[in-house]
């Protein structure tokens, strides 16, 4: 009962944030709140997603390289890490990043905001939460998310093509050519379809998670931890089904 | 005609009851002060008035409006005359102190920004924080944030304002202030005011009644000096505590 009544919630709070996008730019402090959402999560995380998308393209260069190179076919390493990158790994890891970095500043703020009685009052001051607060950040996850995704497939490219021609002796170029034959439009457009859905995921979570808090610090902590919880799985579990839907 | 009206209000959390039949009226331009031990559900109450909580049985009427079966448009209506200062201020952090007083005219009215200036000023230095315009929450007093969310409140031209321990946490002289304040707002713009609060010498010197609860119902609403000087055993035992507490 308690999860079906979360569910709905939840469903409710994206509902209406993706209602009130067009508000976004109506007003004053609204279009301030989304440059500074747009700058914390596509700037503010983009020393953690280069990192992360620079190893899992190692990672994933190493571990295919070796196992290519069993059968000489060590040339289409730049397609197996980019067809790896392009429609999974980047939108996967960038949706982990988000929900570990933005997901969770934001369930606390706005948890932080609810047990300060800051989001009571911009109710009795007749200025809906959910368009106030919960649609510029959830429009910037939206936003952001393809575009840290399609970087994280070009820096985890490049890393694995630093990784095969130092550890692997595939020649850069060649693994380059290869990677770019591989690539066409469906699998981009998967890719950044996902991190599109993964964005309004991870911000529905955090701010359902974050406008519910209560109990004080004990509920920012709950509220925080639940939202990225519940954003990994949620991202796991339509992952999948984006995958399964587009590719059997 | 009573502004706000309980009528027989019950309100309990997880099987804990915390408003009991709660009766009692509100005149217009009056300082009423709720006043009572701790978790009696005098905030409770106030969040009744503008529907941040809703009563289980009983009615809230705010100007013959049943609050709690109202429309959303006619709960907007009674929220745009109320306003209400939370016990930490409530300001939202990242805006300096002018911009959280402007914020309900500039997100809720068509006003210009001539006019939004001329009115947050006005309302700056009705509550003496004219300095401190430019300021971020974190960067003032928590008596200067107490002022600006009265400022805020008031900045809309309210004819409620509901005060929610204003002066906790405040020291002696900046309670004095806040109580003055209350005062002249009432004085001055005629405004209704209802200040839950635990300083009852504090209320005894500035509010026209008092309102005792007690387990959730009224016990005793007078004028200060019928409220001193009476002798229901409640009241007795009430003022006797906080005199022990002084």
């Amino acid at each position: 009962m308690s999860f079906t009544r979360e569910v709905g919630r939840t469903t409710r709070v994206m509902l209406a944030s993706v209602a009130a996008f067009p508000s976004v730019f109506r007003s004053r402090d609204s279009r301030r709140d989304f440059g500074v959402q747009l700058y914390k999560t596509g700037i503010g995380t983009l020393p953690v997603v280069t990192v992360v998308s620079l190893f899992t393209g190692m990672i994933l260069a190493l571990q295919v390289g070796l196992e290519l190179r069993r059968f000489n076919q060590e040339i289409y390493l730049g397609a197996a890490v980019m067809i790896t990158l392009i429609r999974e790994m980047a939108p996967f890891s960038c949706g982990m990043c988000l929900a570990a970095c933005v997901g969770s500043a934001i369930a606390a703020e706005l948890g932080t905001m609810a047990v300060n009685d800051e989001i009571a009052a911009l109710e009795i001051m007749s200025i809906p939460p959910i368009r106030f607060l919960a649609a510029p950040r959830l429009l910037a996850l939206v936003v952001m998310a393809p575009v840290l995704a399609f970087f994280c497939c070009v820096v985890g490219t490049l890393g694995g093509g630093v990784v095969g021609a130092t550890q692997l002796g595939v020649n850069f170029e060649q693994y380059m050519a290869s990677a770019m034959s591989i690539a066409d439009v469906k699998d981009l457009a998967t890719g950044l379809a996902k991190a599109v859905v993964f964005g309004l995921v991870i911000g529905t979570v955090s701010v359902a998670q974050g406008l519910g808090t209560s109990l004080g610090a004990t509920g920012v902590g709950r509220a925080t931890q639940r939202s990225v919880i519940i954003s990994f799985l949620l991202i796991l579990m339509l992952g999948y089904m984006i995958t399964r839907v587009c590719y059997q | 005609m009573s502004l706000v009206v309980f009528e027989n209000v019950k309100k309990q959390f997880s099987g804990r009851k915390v408003l009991d039949g709660l009766s009692f009226e509100i005149e217009k331009g009056e300082i009423l002060a709720l006043v009572g031990p701790s978790g009696t559900g005098k905030s409770v109450t106030l969040k009744h008035i503008v529907r941040l909580l809703e009563p289980d049985e009983g009615r809230v009427l705010v100007d013959g409006v049943d609050v709690s079966a109202c429309s959303r448009r006619e709960l907007e209506a009674i929220r745009s005359r109320v306003g209400y200062l939370f016990q930490s201020g409530a300001l939202l952090a990242w805006m300096t102190v002018e911009e959280n007083v402007a914020l309900p005219l500039r997100e809720c009215t068509g006003l210009s920004e001539d006019e939004i200036d001329r009115r947050v000023a006005a309302a700056l230095d009705a509550v003496e924080l004219a300095d401190a315009a430019d300021k971020y929450p974190a960067e003032i007093s928590g008596g200067m944030q107490k002022r600006a969310g009265l400022a805020r409140a008031i900045v809309r031209e309210s004819d409620v304002i509901l005060y929610d321990e204003p002066t906790s946490g405040l020291d002696p002289v900046t309670s004095i202030t806040i109580h003055r304040l209350i005062k002249k707002l009432n004085r001055e713009l005629g405004i209704t005011s209802v200040v839950v609060t635990h300083d009852l010498q504090g209320a005894l010197g500035f509010t026209d009644r008092l309102l005792l609860v007690k387990d959730g119902r009224a016990v005793e609403c007078s004028a200060p000096a019928e409220f001193a000087a009476s002798t229901n055993p409640v009241v007795r035992e009430f003022l006797a505590a906080m005199k022990g507490e002084l």
